[in-house]
């Protein structure tokens, strides 16, 4: 570090983003006179190719040895310019950046001269910092050749797939007895009406099928642990009660147990016995006992029934099994609003009113009414139906804990349902009572003329009462048409709310093992909305499907496909090159006091005995560079590389010569 | 005073929640005081207490510790050191004269860049009040570093 220093700083205009607020020129000119500064200069879009080889080429005629780019957020663009500044024959590590417009001229619009004042002591702040920075090299780990891919719908099931075909060990967990998810519950799917369940069964059977899959149904994980290429992951698989690989899926232990209770598959719409599989179809086709409510009867495991196979067993444990991967896709879906929050559409008050997923399981075949669409109260054909779209979605309720965004699949699958019981059941007329119809996708819009055409009736304008005639158990609709300009009020045999899709709960506990972040909506947050939207900022791990935001099920797959080909580059790669920013030990000022060994999260710090005395060491595979140790250390004896305390002093110094 | 006091804050910020979420106001285009100038550091577990006695002696009007929720710190733990470091903290600058309401610790996730604006809002509004930092007030009998503190 004796050599002279020599820093260039080159601020960015970002085209009106930063120079239409402040004057760069200037801050430019003010850089010059700052310590250790060799150069500055000012450029539309830092970060083009021109940009970049301006720093490139700056570096050399120059002869930096420093950079900083006063521009964005280092969290958008850190890795170009530490590119750029490795390609001028600088170490990437010697390059801070001053962030002067997401934290500057974005949020001081209205106040230029305070905006000017702050980009100076900002970038003044980050020339001090570069000018401690040291180099650093990048440490290159082998990947585990493996894949895991948590939730088992059409998501987790596609991203297996694509995994799985390209030839990538993947493991498969779902918490569910089988997977298949939410798309195994609806009957038809929109615009083109294929069967839900024959576009999705031949998908589970080749996961079921796939070598490079092992599919881990009635399981949750319980720990992740590790970095990008190396996630140790411990998976406890709930006990079944039944032993897999002896249970042949007959269903006689269903047949003869005693037990009823509703079905969650069906929710809650027909019962199920404690012994049971979610539904006909499911992968694998594999017996589970419910334990909160099985009577212990032993009807199931006699002669009768499961009998010589001897699959079921009471006292059979929960099992934990780690895994090693490479990288990790969450894919876990989404949970429906509770909409008997909304007291106003009488849900579970009155028999007549259903939600849209209820609804897709009176249309299936494999549903508990065989596909017959009847009222739930009398058993009887509906003649006519209200639909109640956005329901607790785009609604700024929060009270209700209804959502301001739109779910974007209901108006799909309101349509969808129109068209079925016009198909279904001949002279029944939907109402579908709407804010606005966003038929956006691919030959949606042709389907929403489509349904239009058939006799569904279009009402605009938001439900604001359901009530119940007692006796007939018929609904009386409130709304206000819009574009009338008219209160409507209309009776009708039965009413489906498109409830919105919220978060799902469980991804809650993962978000925490995984150290994700959600968005304000409350969906997992990306790395980047719209250039990375299925990755996350914990590197190797990725997102895929609903998890992410609302969407239907051709972007799901989509999604899932693309989530499966990020997942597969560091696998394929073979490694990965980690930052280097974790902690060393000067052992010579260490005085083995183990403060550093407490305050570990991920027990990197470790005490080992050289010469007699006990001295620290920091295990640099498991460190991931927090640098709690660094500021917990009473003897100063660690540093926290590229977060050093000469560089955050320098840093604040720096700070203090602005008055 | 001729001009309005102008506090002069540092902010000390997590990379994976506090800094993201400012610049989530960025990106939304939140209007603040610019009043803070932010320092980057990895998790507030590195926040050695000597950042803030040195801020505090360099002459800034206050200092804004702010990271992960708590349960949500991406190094699992590391907010919940700072939390009790700000904690003592606070009650020691109280014996060198500082009023306790200049270092601050919040806890700000990526989405939450209203609330960054609010709590910048909130601090510099604080700081006001308070007046600049003592070291930087000269008392009537020339002495440096007076604080009037209604406690004592």
């Amino acid at each position: 570090m004796d050599e002279e220093k020599r820093i260039g700083v080159f601020i960015c205009h970002c085209g009106t983003n930063i120079a239409g607020v402040i004057d760069v020129k200037e801050l430019a000119e003010y850089a010059k006179t700052l310590p250790n500064v060799a150069h500055a200069e000012d450029y539309t879009y830092m970060c083009s190719t021109p940009g970049q080889a301006m720093i490139r080429d700056s570096i050399k005629e120059n002869n930096l040895n420093g950079t900083v780019v006063a521009a964005c957020s280092p969290r958008l663009h850190e890795p170009t310019f530490r590119k750029a500044t490795e390609e001028g024959g600088v170490n990437s590590f010697l390059f801070s950046m001053a962030n002067i417009r997401e934290q500057d001229t974005w949020v001081h619009m209205e106040e230029p001269e305070k905006a000017m004042q702050k980009a100076k002591d900002v970038v003044r702040m980050e020339v001090a910092r570069a000018s401690m920075l040291e180099p650093l090299t990048p440490k290159t780990v082998p990947v585990e050749k493996a894949a895991l891919v948590i939730g088992a719908g059409i998501a987790g099931i596609q991203a297996s797939l694509e995994l799985g075909d390209a030839g990538i060990k993947t493991y498969l967990v779902e918490k569910e007895p089988s997977i298949g998810g939410n798309m195994s519950r609806l009957d038809k799917t929109f615009p083109t009406l294929d069967c839900s369940q024959c576009i999705l069964t031949p998908k589970m059977v080749d996961v079921e099928r796939n070598p490079n899959i092992e599919l881990m149904t009635y399981s949750e994980v319980e720990d992740v642990s590790g970095y990008i290429g190396n996630f140790d992951v411990t998976i406890r698989q709930k006990s079944r009660y039944v032993y897999e690989d002896k249970c042949n899926g007959c269903g006689k232990c269903q047949e003869v147990c005693p037990v009823s209770r509703p079905n969650e598959f069906e929710l809650g719409l027909m019962p199920r016995k404690a012994a049971y599989v979610p539904f006909p179809q499911a992968v694998p086709l594999k017996f589970t006992i419910d334990m909160d409510s099985c009577i212990k009867c032993d009807l199931c495991k006699g002669e009768e029934a499961c009998g010589d196979l001897e699959a079921i067993d009471f006292d059979k444990p929960d099992e934990l099994v780690t895994v090693k991967v490479g990288s990790i896709i969450v894919a876990t879906g989404f949970d429906m609003y509770d909409v008997e929050r909304k007291e106003e559409w009488g849900y579970k008050v009155f028999d007549n009113v259903v939600t849209g997923i209820e609804m897709e399981r009176l249309i299936s075949a494999s549903g508990p009414t065989g596909g017959n669409i009847v009222r739930p109260s009398d058993g009887q054909k509906p003649k006519s139906v209200g639909f109640v779209l956005c329901a607790g979605s785009r609604d700024q309720d929060e009270e209700d804990g209804a959502k301001p965004y739109c779910s974007r699949v209901c108006c799909m699958y309101s349509l969808k349902h129109a068209h079925q019981l016009i198909e279904k059941i001949p002279g029944c007329v939907p109402y579908l009572f709407y804010m606005d119809i966003r038929s956006f996708g691919k030959a949606y819009e042709e389907f929403y003329y489509r349904i239009q055409n058939e006799g569904g009736k279009f009402i605009r304008g938001r439900v604001a009462r359901i009530t119940e005639d007692p006796v007939t158990k018929n609904l009386t609709v409130t709304a206000e048409d819009t574009l009338l300009g008219t209160p409507v009020e209309m009776e009708v045999d039965l009413v489906v709310l498109a409830n919105a899709v919220v978060p799902a709960e469980s991804t809650q506990k993962l978000k925490t093992l995984l150290t994700l972040s959600n968005s304000p909506d409350g969906w997992l947050l990306e790395a980047h909305p719209k250039l990375n939207p299925m990755s996350t900022t914990t590197d190797g791990v990725f997102l895929a499907g609903m998890c992410q935001g609302p969407r239907d099920i051709p972007d799901v797959v989509a999604h899932a496909a693309a989530a499966a080909a990020a997942a597969s580059i560091p696998i394929h790669r073979g490694s990965v090159t980690l930052e280097p920013i974790y902690a060393i030990v000067d052992q010579e000022h260490c005085g083995g006091c183990a403060t550093c060994i407490g305050v570990c999260p991920y027990g990197a710090t470790e005490l080992n005995e050289v010469d007699g005395k006990l001295l620290a060491n920091v295990n640099e595979a498991k460190c991931k560079g927090c640098g709690t140790c660094g500021s917990a250390c009473p003897s100063g004896a660690i540093k926290m590389q590229h977060f050093t305390n000469e560089q955050i002093m320098s840093e604040i110094e720096a700070f203090a010569q602005g008055w | 005073m001729a001009e309005e006091f102008e506090p002069n804050i540092l902010g000390i910020l997590c990379n994976w929640c506090t800094y993201a979420g400012a610049d989530l106001a960025g990106t939304s285009r939140t209007q603040y005081p610019t009043n803070v100038r932010v320092i980057r550091i990895m998790c507030t577990g590195r926040l050695d207490p000597a950042f803030v006695l040195k801020a505090l002696s360099v002459g800034a009007d206050g200092v804004l510790v702010s990271g992960c929720h708590v349960g949500d710190c991406h190094y699992l733990a590391g907010n919940f050191k700072s939390r009790r470091r700000v904690a003592l903290l606070r009650k020691l600058i109280e014996e060198y004269g500082y009023d306790r309401e200049r270092l601050r610790m919040t806890f700000i996730s990526a989405s939450e860049g209203a609330i960054w604006a609010e709590v910048v809002q909130d601090m510099v509004n604080t700081i006001k009040k308070l007046g600049p930092n003592p070291l930087k007030q000269v008392g009537e009998a020339g002495q440096v570093g007076v604080v009037a503190d209604d406690e004592f």
